[in-house]
């Protein structure tokens, strides 16, 4: 390095984000709170490679010879369990953090692909309820709109612990989206800051909420899956105890796992990556004999077919994608650089889904905003890419031999890194080393 | 609430099983023409006479245990005995009564209807109410009332400590003594519509012979509706 170059000589402590944040910390007061998810690089599905197969493995013919993709979901206990096309279902967010169109595009998107939307903080509209063949609705900590008509209309009930986002932590919807109609279901004032609470009102623990289980089955005649949903704090212990409590299917979301708004500190620093989450939660499925009995659903990060057969190949039975969801229904569009540039933004990069002011119309709820999604063109977007998703599993499971993406193992599989390996539980790629695993 | 109507449909749980029995309760088995049911030998069982959805009449002889009338609908349940956690849990509506003493988290979510306990009611009473009412004839425990956002809770008691914790609209009415309030909730001056509502709330829980003008009320201090860093002492 020359002498000149020296006072441009960036700190890797110190580096140009640290300081926007101390001074934007010591100018304002106040912590960030943003939306979209994780953006520090954290080992994921890119550092799995399929093996494909060859000799001792025999392919299928693409196109020729069937792949099923389909997943049955809930019947360990549920009378009438979920039947998807697909091993992707659309994860739960609310209509409040999203606009009605998003919501409705979501709910026509999956239900032509033959998959399962999801409800969020705030409760069921009418518009998600018409648009979505299977809705599974959450029963989360807040009970924002919660009542028991809803619970009936639902395909399937998810009681959410906590999300990927922000395992341990409540949520938090700024005041600027607390529209009228956005108050009245969640029985608050207009224009507060609304905060969800971190913890169930009326249990704690998996002892608790075995009760809590059986109570909404006997309101729901014992027809009903119940999935829980977690973060990925301590995934296999999580695992085992909804399994203990009688989930029917369980959710796990890793640390990449995306939000409409919660603290900066909270989305980059809790919680753990989607590989581990996978690998823990199959083994606690496993060690308890109740792996493909107890269905379990995997978000955090999903973003390709790659990303679904390798899911699926460490067990689990389906995924579930948010952030992906959204971007193919339009959000970080190209086509709208120079609003998001007005907002201090590009395409590409824009987080700010907490401030409602979401040029694309899907994270805000103000009213013209809103009206640029339309919602039957968005919804043919998500299918198509639900549709790809699906496609690119079956290319890969049909590359390893495989009649059924479910067939997918963790076998087919090495790791590029020592970081993936340990934490997938694969070996690492030229050797049968999986770190922290002894040699058998 | 007749409890010794003789049409009453009789379901025993020391012989029905639970799902059985709220079957019957919920009209799902054709069992429930008459209207009125009396559940014997409850023996604490949980959720007893959750998700009724029409104007029966239930009167459950004996203690029950968690989630007993759990999102009742119009229903009219009495429970002669005690009750565990979360009794009347997100009730849309109808009158839970129960003569005996109550767990934590009573009526909590409630949207609507009338939760009456004739004794003590635990921690964390009407957590997260909504809109629905409670009254509690005895002391409430500690949190009661935590982030309720709408809906009004009387004690004729004392309540405990933390009263009212980041509470939103909701109205608390307390005869008795106050541990402590909780953040941002704060006593509030009686008035005469306050007084109206209130023995509104005390007749339908039969007690016409309690004074209105005996109690003190609380609220929101509507200082924590909006998040700002100088109120850091308070989060």
């Amino acid at each position: 390095m020359t002498g000149e170059n020296w006072s441009l000589r960036e700190s890797s402590t110190f580096d140009r984000n640290s300081i926007d944040y101390i001074r934007n910390a010591a100018a304002t007061g106040l912590y960030r709170i943003r939306g979209f998810g994780a953006k520090r690089r954290v080992p994921n599905f890119d550092d799995l490679l399929m093996k494909g197969a060859s000799m001792s493995r025999y392919p299928l013919e693409g196109y020729r010879e069937r792949c099923g993709t389909d997943v049955v979901l809930g019947a360990r206990h549920a009378s009438k369990p979920v039947k998807l096309k697909i091993p992707v279902t659309i994860a739960g967010m609310s209509f409040g953090s999203l606009s009605a169109n998003a919501k409705e595009a979501l709910g026509r998107g999956a239900s032509e692909a033959g998959t399962s939307t999801t409800t969020g903080d705030g409760g069921m509209t009418g518009e998600e309820r018409e648009h979505s063949k299977t809705l599974v609705y959450q029963y989360l900590p807040s009970r924002y709109g919660m009542n028991p008509d809803d619970l009936r209309r639902a395909d399937a009930i998810e009681v959410v612990v906590g999300q990927g986002a922000k395992p341990g932590g409540g949520g938090m919807l700024l005041g600027q989206k607390i529209t009228s109609r956005v108050a009245e279901m969640r029985c608050l004032p207009e224009g507060i800051d609304q905060r969800s609470a971190c913890r169930h009102p009326d249990w704690t623990g998996p002892d608790d909420l075995a009760i809590k289980i059986l109570e909404l089955r006997e309101i729901t005649g014992w027809e009903k899956p119940i999935y829980v949903k977690c973060g990925a704090a301590r995934p296999y212990y999580d695992t085992a105890l909804s399994i203990k409590a009688g989930a029917d299917v369980v959710v796990i979301d890793g640390m990449q796992g995306g939000t409409a708004a919660t603290q900066e500190v909270f989305i980059e620093h809790v919680g753990q990556p989607t590989l581990v989450a996978v690998k823990e939660a199959v083994q606690a499925l496993c060690d308890f004999g109740m792996h493909r009995k107890v269905q379990l659903v995997v978000g955090g990060g999903i973003r390709s077919g790659a990303d679904v057969a390798k899911a699926l190949a460490l067990g689990a039975d389906a995924v579930s994608i948010g952030t992906a969801a959204l971007v193919a229904i339009g959000d970080q569009d190209p086509a709208l650089d120079d609003e998001y540039r007005k907002l201090g933004s590009a395409p590409g990069f824009w987080e700010d889904y907490q401030d409602g002011s979401d040029p694309a119309g899907i994270t805000t709820q103000d009213p013209e905003l809103s009206s640029r999604l339309d919602p039957i063109l968005a919804g043919r977007k998500l299918a198509n890419y639900l549709r790809v998703l699906a496609m690119e599993a079956q290319t890969l499971a049909r590359a390893c031999g495989k009649s059924h993406v479910h067939n997918l193992e963790p076998d087919d599989m090495v790791a590029l890194t020592v970081e993936a390996a340990a934490m997938a539980g694969v070996p690492l790629a030229g050797t049968n080393w999986i770190p922290g695993k002894e040699a058998g | 609430m007749n409890s010794a109507n003789s049409n009453a449909v009789r379901i025993d749980l020391g012989r029905h099983s639970l799902r059985d029995a709220n079957a019957s309760l919920q009209g799902r088995n054709g069992s429930g023409e008459s209207g009125y049911f009396r559940v014997v030998n409850p023996g604490g069982a949980h959720a007893i006479a959750c998700g009724l959805d029409a104007p029966v009449e239930v009167d459950i002889m004996g203690h029950a245990g968690y989630f007993c009338a759990g999102m009742n609908k119009l229903a009219r349940i009495r429970v002669a005995g005690n009750a565990g956690q979360g009794i009347a849990e997100n009730m849309m509506s109808g009158l839970v009564r129960v003569e005996g003493d109550v767990s934590q988290c009573a009526g909590a979510t409630a949207h609507g209807g009338l939760l009456v306990v004739g004794g003590n009611a635990a921690a964390r009473c009407g957590i997260s109410l909504k809109g629905g009412d409670i009254v509690v004839k005895g002391n409430v425990g500690h949190m009661s009332m935590f982030m309720a956002q709408a809906g009004r809770l009387v004690v004729l008691g004392d309540a405990g400590d933390s009263l009212g914790d980041s509470i939103y609209e909701a109205r608390i009415y307390v005869r008795g003594g106050i541990g402590t309030l909780g953040a941002d909730c704060v006593e509030k001056p009686v008035e005469s519509i306050h007084l109206a509502e209130l023995r509104k709330l005390l007749d339908q829980a039969g007690c016409e012979d309690v004074d209105a003008g005996d109690f003190r009320r609380f609220g929101s201090g509507r200082n924590l509706y909006n998040f700002k860093a100088e109120n850091l002492d308070d989060y």
